[in-house]
Order: structure tokens, then sequence, then C-alpha cells
């Protein structure tokens, strides 16, 4: 193959590398306004009146409360709980209240800081733990956003019974690019808006609910990051800038300031994970009861995916004959988390490789032998009852351990490393990953994307967006190969709604396994066309091209069509919950300081099922990225928050992502196991690199200083106390 | 105040009030956009450029402060029209993804190359401490730096 299996540069590399693409903020409409948001100071209060400090000076300030909104007051995503802008009480300590824009950024922040609102205080919800059958109700009849069960086999009578409890803290996507948007006007009375965003169509969704009317169009500008930050939030930033517009008459632009980002967008979500499992006395599973609490904050969100995608991971990538899990997402008075890489999966599958850790720990056996024993392998059948095939948990580990054999880099010390009380540890964790949409998803979004032949070259039309993972680069390499062109004669469209197909949302390592197989199916149906067109028999696309006696473009579409083999029962949450997984295993070399329990991370070698790497330098792009978000979560990243669920780490300051000096050597292998209903056989690995690298941290850190840590981040203050507990135990 | 500075080896000239942040003078007065703001505060290193063959993070120097100076910026990076061998390095390993902190760490990758040619993995990360990157694990950005002369060759 020309264009597959090859680490083509980026289409939009040299753009990026020069300066010269445009985010949102180098754009600057003429007559542009800056917009500021209000946001609430209590976490629970009545609005009792909103007003303009009279001392300032409002010349060329408009201001927007909810009664501007001239549809719904609704961000409609599953939902439609979450208001625009609060409207007689705020349940979040972020939530926007009104809206201000003036002409110079500086002059609407100052604005928004002169816009006076009394409250009246209402009682808080801040701990989880006591939010279901709270008295304080946030949402419904009792606080929780989404609850599910899943059984399978019948309980075993015998076994040794292992429990554990383990926690994950939020985490903050820190997208190096502000969340940002500009609306403007359309001739015909309608919006454009243009921004950093993921999921264009979320957000046209969300706009025509809101207007009122469906003038509205979405473009995607570069995208500095998202990670699932940038998945549901840009449908609220939209908004703002959306009504800010209609009030000023003229266009507007909110970026946000780092710190605001930082305190009022979507996080992960936080987790409580209690398992309890049966294991016989050679370490093979029996039994494994998972009970899985997340805190949702104040609105549904993504909240009941982000559960449900835990839930059916909460077994790790192991075999059991019997399951049981469940899992609830309640409401807090806290600012509502969101997509995260991973999306719940990484909460669970700390905890399910902790649990593995922990059964070895109590039967005396190595972690790894453990794992060897109870690793899915094909014809496994898990949770749901899905029979797994393609599986590559063994590959992938004998693969990791293979290239963790090589003798470990000589990593220049940092000041006050490496003196006589650090020590070193190695630690290992698998994951697998469902890819795409959990269950009917996919059928029921009906991804489309569509093939346009223009003056002989070929635009892929779709509202797949490109951040900085490659998609781009991907659906050309597809299309190229598809026809046997080179990769110059494919573009891809920009991302307007207006122009492209819903493709269906940029998230749940979906884009180039279900969106690259659409992609792939409309240049089948080109070479089709041109065959139809032609009457011609042959399969060379110039030889067609040469055939046309027009020269008029020509479109082909197509919708994505689910294997109708899977079958999916959403009630009973039984069936085939992802066409395919990937799979991984991550080995960490790590020091540790047992007097500061400062981390140094030594190495990072990691194993990963693509199917097929369309791009492997792509493909390596990703998972050494993902794998570093999960370091950072593991040892570094805490969201420091105060009693009333106000984020106090708001700044590059105070949360903490890895630099290059905190970042290890990183070997990262490919393994293939092609999934057939993936172009070329590849599957999803946008976040299974985020699945497993902070449990073999933990693992790591155990092996150096002997101390259990079951909780995450594992900040140095962490790594001690836990080892002043230890040794406070063992003086007993 | 009527500034006059160097930018990219041309004379550049703004009216601005003394204590406009170098990266407002260069994204809204000179209309180069290539340096980024990730964090206002100088810890990010997204609106790095070179002035007087220093790396500094431009949000935090006040213009007035480069009146006479030479700054070079991102877009100072390629010489008619051809890539600067950071830039093709960038390119050839993967170094940039979502972008937005490439500029800043393209300047300050080129201001180590100009010291030291043939830095060793750990120079780089060291050279590249300021500069912070969420997409790439900066694997790929250490590899780009230390065969960046290789790709020239």
């Amino acid at each position: 193959m020309k264009n597959i299996g090859i680490g083509v540069p980026r289409g939009d590399g040299v753009a990026k590398v020069t300066g010269k693409a445009i985010y949102v903020d180098d754009l600057h409409p003429d007559g542009c306004w800056h917009g500021a948001t209000v946001r609430a100071s209590c976490a629970h209060a009545r609005i009792v009146k909103i007003e303009r400090d009279p001392a300032f000076d409002w010349t060329d300030v408009v201001i927007v409360t909810a009664r501007d909104i001239p549809g719904e007051n609704v961000i409609a995503l599953i939902t439609d709980d979450q208001p625009c802008l609060a409207d007689g009480v705020v349940r979040h300590v972020e939530e926007a209240v009104a809206l201000v824009a003036a002409p110079e950024r500086e002059r609407a922040l100052d604005a928004a800081r002169h816009v006076r609102i009394t409250y009246e205080p209402l009682p808080v919800l801040i701990d989880p733990e006591q939010s279901i059958g709270s008295p304080i109700r946030i949402y419904g009849e009792n606080n929780v956003f989404k609850q599910i069960t899943i059984r399978r086999g019948d309980p075993p009578t015998v076994g040794r019974v292992v429990r554990g409890v383990y926690h994950v803290g939020h985490q903050e996507q820190l997208y190096l690019e502000p969340q940002g948007m500009i609306a403007s006007a359309r001739t015909d009375a309608g919006l454009t808006l243009i921004g950093s965003l993921q999921c264009p169509y979320y957000v046209l969704k969300a706009l025509k609910r809101l207007l009122g009317h469906d003038r509205v169009n979405v473009v995607q500008a570069t995208t500095g990051g998202g990670f699932g930050g940038k998945e549901d939030y840009p449908s609220m930033i939209a908004a703002h800038a959306a009504l800010l517009c209609l009030k000023a008459g003229r266009p507007v632009k909110m970026i946000y300031r780092r710190d605001e980002d930082i305190r009022a967008t979507t996080k992960r979500h936080p987790a409580r994970v209690s398992i309890e499992s049966l294991v016989a006395p050679d370490g093979r599973l029996l039994s494994w009861k998972a009970d899985i609490l997340m805190d949702g904050g104040a609105y549904n969100t993504l909240s009941p995916v982000v559960i449900s995608r835990g839930l059916l991971h909460a077994t790790g990538p192991y075999a059991c004959p019997h399951v049981e899990l469940s899992g609830a997402v309640v409401a807090t008075h806290s600012p509502p988390n969101g997509a995260f890489r991973g999306f719940g999966a990484p909460q669970t599958l700390f905890a399910a490789e902790r649990h593995m850790d922990r059964i070895a720990r109590e039967l005396g056996r190595s972690p790894l032998e453990i794992r060897r024993l109870n690793l899915y392998r094909d014809g496994d059948v898990t949770v749901t009852g899905q029979t797994l095939y393609d599986v590559g948990g063994a590959a992938v580990l004998e693969e990791a351990l293979a290239a963790a054999e090589a003798p470990l880099p000589a990593v220049a010390a940092q000041p006050g490393e490496g003196g006589a009380s650090w020590r070193s540890g190695r630690g290992l964790a698998l994951a697998f990953h469902g890819c795409g949409f959990t269950g009917n998803g996919e059928a029921w979004l009906k991804g489309k994307a569509a093939l346009e032949l223009r003056d002989s070259k070929l635009h892929i039309l779709t509202g797949a967006t490109e951040i900085g993972q490659g998609a781009e680069t991907i659906f050309t390499q597809i299309v190229a190969e598809e026809l046997g062109i080179s990769l110059d004669r494919v573009e891809v469209a920009r991302h307007d709604t207006a122009e492209v197909p819903d493709s269906g949302p940029t998230v749940a390592s979906r884009t180039t396994m279900v969106v690259g197989a659409v992609v792939q199916e409309t240049a089948r149906r080109m070479r089709a066309a041109l065959q139809a067109e032609t009457g011609s028999t042959s399969r060379d696309f110039d030889t067609l091209l040469a055939a046309r006696t027009v020269d008029s473009p020509l479109r082909t579409d197509h919708t994505y069509e689910p294997d109708p083999n899977l079958v999916w029962d959403e009630h009973r949450y039984s069936g085939d919950a992802y066409p395919t997984f990937g799979w991984s295993c991550g080995i960490v070399d790590l020091d540790v300081d047992e007097d500061t329990g400062v981390v140094r991370y030594r190495r990072f070698v990691s194993a990963t099922d693509v199917g097929r790497a369309i791009n492997p330098v792509l493909a390596i792009g990703q998972l050494e990225g993902g794998a570093l978000q999960a370091l950072g979560w593991a040892t570094l990243e805490e969201v420091v928050r105060d009693d009333v669920g106000r984020v106090r780490s708001d700044r590059v300051t105070t949360y903490i992502i890895p630099t290059s000096v905190d970042s290890p050597q990183m070997v990262t292998r490919l393994v293939e196991i092609p999934y057939a209903g993936g172009p070329f056989g590849a599957k999803g690995i946008g976040e299974i690199p985020m699945d497993g690298p902070a449990a073999a941290v933990a693992a790591a850190i155990e092996e150096a200083l002997g101390v259990v840590l079951d909780r995450l981040p594992m900040t140095p203050e962490r790594v001690v106390a836990e080892m002043n507990v230890a040794l406070s135990e063992r003086s007993f | 105040m009527h500034i006059e500075f160097s930018v990219n080896g041309e004379r550049r000239e703004v009216d601005l009030p003394p204590m406009t942040r170098l990266l407002d003078a260069l994204r809204e007065h000179l209309d180069l956009t290539g340096a980024k703001e990730g964090c206002g505060e100088g810890e990010c290193g997204a609106c790095s450029v070179i002035l007087d063959g220093e790396v500094v993070c431009s949000c935090l120097v006040p213009v007035v402060q480069v009146a006479g100076a030479s700054v070079r910026t991102v877009e100072g990076l390629a010489r008619a029209g051809e890539l600067d061998s950071i830039q093709a390095s960038f390119l050839k390993h993967g170094a940039a993804q979502c972008g937005i902190c490439t500029p800043g760490f393209l300047v300050a990758a080129r201001d180590l190359l100009d010291r030291n040619p043939h830095p060793t993995p750990d120079q780089a990360r060291d050279a590249l401490a300021g500069n912070l990157c969420r997409c790439t694990g900066y694997q790929a950005i250490v590899d780009a730096v230390v065969h960046a002369e290789a790709v020239r060759e």
C-alpha cells in the first residue's frame, strides 16, 4: 500500500509550523466587540436582583441576561436541564448569570465586575457521597443523573474475598488554547459561529434551540487541543457569544482567560470505585463486584454516558464468570463535569488495575502472573454477554514486556534528585477500551460523510474535526489509498455545518475507525459513480477521469452502516457494547524520593493494539500524548477546590501539567490485530493511552517504597502521608 | 508612545501605551499572530519569541522594553519560503499536533540549536522546559530537536 501504514507529514503541518494556522483568537472581524461573563458567587442561591453599578460608566457596553434569550434558555445536549444563563436560581459557583460586551476586552472584563447581583443563599450540597436521597434536591427525585446495574453469571459459593476502595480526582483537560468563539451576523438575519471546538453539530443543535430558528451555521477554527473539553462546553460559549452579538448588533468575540477556563469548564468526573472480588487459590477470578459513584456536578451534561462507559470497563480486561456492576452519577452544586479522554474508563480501569495488584499482594503472587491468568482472550465473554474477537491483550502484554527489556536510559538528574533517599520502581498496567459509541450509539448517530470531485481534486466533506489528532491527514490517506492516487489530490473541506454533513461528534475513539470507514466508502462510491458515468470498467482513477465527457462536480455520500451482527439491548445493558476493543499495556520505570514523595519518571514503555496504523507517526503521537496526560494525572495534576466547589488551582502555576523534564522517555510499540469493520483494519486509539498508566505508576511507587496508593493524584504530599500511615501501622 | 524595533529583520513601529504587552503589539498591531496566548502569565511558553538572542515570554514583556531591540518570531524562521531545519524536523517527527504550542517551541528550539546544533535529549528537554505541550508527550518534540541538523543534512 502506498498511503497506508506510512507516517506522511500531517496536512496542516506547514501552516502550524510557520505560524499561519488561524485559531479563533487570530481572527479580528471588523467592528468586533469582546464579551465577558458574569458568574455566580454562590454555589446555590436565589437571584434577587441584577443591577448595574451606578458609579460605572456604561457607555458602549451591552448587558445580556436570561430575559434576552429569543428562544429557549437551555444548552441542549442529552437533557435540557442546563440553562444558558441562570434565571432565578444559581446551582454552582461558576454559573453564568449575565454577559457583557464592550469594544475592548479589558473594558468588558471591567464592566463584568460592575454587574451587581444580590442573592438569597440556599442550602449547598457538594459531597457526592451525600447526594443520593439528600433533602437538598438538585436533579429529579433523588439527585441521580443515571444509575446502571449489570449482572452476569451466578455468584460462586467459595473463593477468597478481596476488597478494595479506590478514588480518583478531577482532571482538567488543559488544552493549551483556551475556549473561544466569535459570533457574527449573517445577511439573512441569522448567525455564524466560528470557534475552537470538537463537535460543530452539537453547537448547531444548541444554538437552534436558543435562537428559536435555524438560520445559524457553525465553523470550526483551527483548534488548539480538546481532549473532550471542547466536546460540549463550546455550545455554552457559543450561546453566550450569540446573545451578545444580537444585543450589540456587531460581531462579538469571547476568549476565556486561563483562570476562567479552568474554573468554569468541565473536568473529568472524580470517582469512588469499590470492588469486592472472589478469587480461586491459583488467582483465577471467580467473582467481580464493583460499585461506582461519580460526581456529575450541577447539570447532567454528558454524565449518563460517562458512567455507562465507566461501568462497561470496570472489570478491567479480565474474564470473570460472575460479575455485578452498579454505578451512579449524582448531582452536586459543583461546576458540571464532562468529557475528558477516556470518558469514565480511566477512572474504573485505575480501580480495576489496582485491584488486580491487591489480589496479587493478598495471594502472595506476582501482579504479572495474576494478569496473565485472567486476561481476556478471543472467545471470552464480557459482562454484557459480548463475545470478544480481535483480542490483543496477551499480544500487547508480551510486546511491552519485551520492549521493557532494553536498558533504562540514563536520565540527567534534576537538582535535588538521585540522593540516598531515592528508590526505583517498575509498574505495569493493562487496559482495554471500547472503540466508537456504546451499543446502538453509532446506529442512532448515522454518521455521514461525502466526497466531492471538483477540478480533478477530491474534497472530503465531514463534520469530524481536526483537533490535533491528525484526523484530516488520516482521511486523505484513506481516500488516496482507496482510489490509488497521490495525497496531494485529496483535500478536506472546511468544517462548516452549512457545507459538511453531520459525521457525529469527534469523540469516543471513533473518528478514524467509524468516520474513516464512511469516508472509505464514499471513495469506493466515487469510483463506482465514475464507472457508471463513463461506462468504463477501469478501476484506475485517472483513466476514469480521462473518460469523463463532462466537467461538472460529482459527489458521493455515505452513512455509517453498523455491523448487522452486533446486537445491543439498551434496557438490559446486554449484547455487543462496542464494535471492537483496543488493547494496551504500559510499563513505567520511575524513581521516588522517600523523604519528599517526589516522583521522577524515567521511561514509559507501551504496546497498543491499534488494529492497523493508518499513519504510525500520528498513532504514536496519540499514544504518547495520552500516556503523558495519564502520568500527569497520576502524580501532578490536582484540582483543588474550596468548600463551595470553586476551583482554587485555576492557573498553570497551580494546576501542574508535566513539562519536558517531568516526562519520561517514551518507547511506543504498535501491535496490529485488525478489526474488519475499520478502514484497512484500524481500531480507535484516541482514548486508550489515558486508561492504564496511572495504575502502573501506583504499582511502581508500591514497588519502590512498599506503600499502597489507591487514590489519585499521588502528589508528593499524599505519598508522604501514606508512608507515614504505613509507618505508624507497622510500629503497632 | 512611539516605539521602533526590528521584527524578523524588518524595522517596525507602533504607537502604543508603554506597558502594552509585546504579545499584543505583535498579534494585534503588527499582524503577527504566530505567537499565542496560553496562560498570560509566563508559564506555558506559547507566546515565546527571541528578544535580542534570548527566549522570552512575550506576554511578560512591555513593548517599551523592546524599543531599539530585535525580535524574532515563528514567522521569521522560514527564509524565502524555505522551512527552517527545525520546522522541517517538527513535520517529520510529528512534533506538532494541535499546533497551538508549536510556535513557542520552535523559537525556543531554534535558540537552543543556534547555541548547540547537536543537543542530547536531556539538553533538549532542559531547553524546552519553559514550554508546555499537552498533545505530544514531548518525545516527538525532543526527537525533532535532537535530529534537526540531520534533517538539514
